[in-house]
């Protein structure tokens, strides 16, 4: 579904990922580890499209596509979402219309007819129940004056919505408590299927209690250094990111 | 900077009105004109030296031959194709300053009068008397003092007391610039009476690709416990000067409630003053503009506080375009005596070109002690992470671009209360914003 082979990205003169090599079948999910700066919500952010980021190695093939030849809303269409670290507030536009909106445009770039109020209704309620946001929050300004829980469970409710092959969570469980972050997780779970994978960004193992893991990857300093299954997340949970960083150190400087 | 050959016509047409006065040249009416012209002259035509038209440049104005309220064969059919023409309600429509009465729906009752300023000197020469060209200030602005000196018409609109009217008196005014530069003096006088509600909506078009000058003073009384609510729409071509005055007296526990909103205009200059003159007033005052190309606009907006326990509440918004221009300076004064009293000003606005400018400027000035004010004013561009987090869901970024931007006008047009206006207007500003 998912290749990535030696993706080097940087900000400005800033070199974050320096040759990542990932590949992910359908169902599969994938968590992405890693202490503060290694280049973890780069990744995620590269594969979304950001424009900030600018890729100067590598390929990522989607779905037989070149990834990196699509502009944000193209890689959406095509089965990408992003869940936000950070949720952007837009007021003014409510969720329900920007949802609206955000699935008539991928219908289009399909071919396809665009939904009607009844039949777009319809679909927002049962997802609406399955993921377990309230009725009256949609109809609000899109994150504006939500809660953490609130924005992150509406990231869920969108990807619900979209239903992408690939979901990519950039640190959802940062500054959630134990039960805002269940009820995220359990969203991702029921979304879980043979067909759909996802990547999980995080930094803590905690998340990965209850989403669980085939695959942990550890990045540090732009580069995936250690892989694993879910026992690696618990390693380093007991153990913390120093072991790994001196290995790799080690390594890196016995390449020079 | 000089202004010899506009202040020479204006010369020319003001002594042109006083020969065809018709042995009314010492009518009470003609006096004020001939004093107001001598203000005129006095003033000028403002230049950029002067701190209220410091960004607001008249200067090509001078470049321009007018016509003075020219015949024009602006007929029905003309009307119908324009935007707003389907608008319901009580209607009086100037072409190039004339009244047209084929094109208005006057529908006069003993509580309603919608009347020219001709027949409402003849007909209800006390109101007249009582209110007409008593709230404007003449000495200050020289334009203002000229509408006084050549206005020979417009519109007198007056709502009795104790009365509801709930359909929309609109005032429509069409430049005719198909073949000549135009230029016009209206001076309207609106009366809401004690205890009355009103909707007036003034809406501003031209037909055609010359240039029109109109010099406009709108003066509005709101009597004690009245309500008004005020809509100027302007969609005037990219030739087009427009510098309008609404000068608003409230009285005890009344009710303002404004929304300025440009679509088009060459040059537009907005003043919008409100003297409260009275305890326990309301006022809020709304205001779009989303100008494009070149165009320019000036919005001037004035509250003076007097008395006691008052509020007045104050949104402007903006969204700029290509080169265009933007200026806004809002004035509050609260008086010695104008205690408790509440005034909230917010000016916003989003820039999309890196060629579009905007001069924002508040000006609160406070005597009392015991008062809530603040004031804000924002220019920016749309946020880009917005704008990326519309794209991440599949939304292309001109969508998503116009999207925030409807929103962000909406605020505005959401306050008007007439939702057939509410609805052609949303429909011009999301055709103008594509």
């Amino acid at each position: 579904m998912l290749k990535i082979s030696n993706l080097q990205a940087r900000v400005e003169s800033k070199e974050i990922l320096r040759g990542i090599n990932l590949e992910i079948k359908p169902g599969e999910i994938h968590a992405i580890m890693g202490p503060n700066g290694s280049g973890k919500s780069t990744l995620a952010s590269v594969l979304a499209g950001r424009e900030d980021y600018e890729v100067t190695a590598g390929t990522v093939e989607f779905n037989g596509k070149d990834l990196l030849d699509l502009a944000p809303e193209e890689r959406a269409a095509e089965g990408i979402f992003l869940a936000f670290q950070y949720p952007v507030e837009i007021p003014g536009v409510t969720t329900i219309n920007f949802l609206k909106t955000a699935i008539n445009q991928i219908r289009k770039y399909h071919e396809k007819e665009p939904l009607d109020a009844a039949q777009f209704l319809k679909l927002m309620k049962e997802k609406a129940k399955s993921v377990k946001i309230d009725d009256q929050l949609l109809r609000r300004s899109l994150n504006e004056g939500f809660s953490g829980g609130e924005k992150k469970r509406n990231e869920i409710f969108q990807m619900a919505m979209l239903e992408p092959s690939l979901g990519i969570l950039d640190e959802t469980d940062s500054g959630l408590d134990i039960d805002a972050l269940k009820i995220v997780a359990e969203g991702v779970n029921q979304l879980r299927s043979a067909e759909r994978s996802f990547i999980v960004v995080t930094h803590y193992q905690r998340l990965l209690d209850y989403i669980v893991p085939d695959f942990v990857h550890v990045l540090y300093k732009g580069r995936i250094v250690k892989s694993g299954t879910k026992e690696l997340a618990l390693e380093l949970e007991e153990k913390g990111y120093d072991w790994i960083k001196s290995e790799a150190d080690a390594l890196e400087a016995s390449m020079v | 900077m000089s202004f010899q050959n506009i202040q020479a016509q204006f010369q020319a047409e003001f002594e042109n009105i006083q020969k065809n006065l018709n042995g009314k040249r010492g009518s009470d009416f003609n006096t004020i004109r001939t004093k107001s012209f001598a203000q005129f002259q006095q003033l000028g035509i403002p230049t950029v030296k002067h701190e209220d038209w410091k960004y607001s440049n008249l200067k090509n104005l001078d470049k321009i031959q007018f016509s003075f309220n020219p015949k024009s064969s602006f007929s029905k059919s003309n009307l119908e194709v324009l935007p707003f023409a389907s608008l319901a309600g009580i209607s009086i429509c100037f072409v190039n300053g004339v009244f047209n009465e084929q094109l208005s729906q006057l529908g006069n009752t003993p509580k309603i009068k919608v009347l020219t300023l001709e027949a409402a000197v003849e007909q209800i020469p006390d109101v007249i008397e009582k209110h007409y060209g008593k709230y404007i200030e003449t000495d200050k602005e020289g334009l203002s003092a000229l509408n006084n000196a050549l206005s020979n018409s417009g519109s007198v609109v007056v709502i009795d007391e104790n009365y509801v009217l709930e359909s929309p008196i609109i005032i429509r005014y069409i430049s005719d610039v198909k073949t000549a530069d135009i230029a016009v003096n209206i001076h309207n006088l609106i009366v809401v009476g004690k205890h009355s509600e009103a909707k007036i909506v003034e809406i501003f078009q031209t037909e055609g690709e010359k240039t029109a000058f109109s010099n406009l003073v709108t003066e509005i009384f709101v009597d004690k416990e009245a309500i008004a609510h005020y809509y100027k729409i302007q969609d005037e071509n990219d030739q087009s000067y427009h510098v309008g005055t609404t000068q608003v007296n409230q009285e005890d526990k009344s009710y303002f409630y404004s929304a300025t909103i440009t679509l088009n205009g060459g040059f537009v200059r907005n003043n919008l003053n409100l003297v409260l003159n009275g305890q326990y007033i309301d006022n809020h005052m709304y205001g779009l503009y989303i100008p494009n190309g070149k165009q320019h606009v000036d919005n001037h907006t004035l509250v003076d506080h007097k008395l006691p326990n008052c509020e007045s509440n104050e949104l402007y918004k903006g969204v700029l375009m290509d080169s265009s221009n933007g200026v806004f300076n809002g004035k509050i004064f609260v008086r010695e005596d104008a205690q408790k009293t509440n005034a909230y000003q917010n000016c916003r606005n989003v820039i999309t070109s890196d060629s579009a400018t905007m001069n924002s400027k508040p000006q609160l000035e406070i005597w009392a002690d015991d008062v809530k004010c603040s004031h804000g004013t924002t220019t920016g561009k749309l946020n880009d992470e917005a704008i990326f987090y519309m794209q991440s869901r599949g939304i292309p970024k001109p969508e998503a671009v116009r999207l925030q931007l409807l929103a962000f006008a909406e605020d505005v047009v959401s306050q008007i209360k007439i939702e057939e206006l509410r609805e052609m207007l949303d429909t011009m500003i999301e055709n103008k914003l594509k």
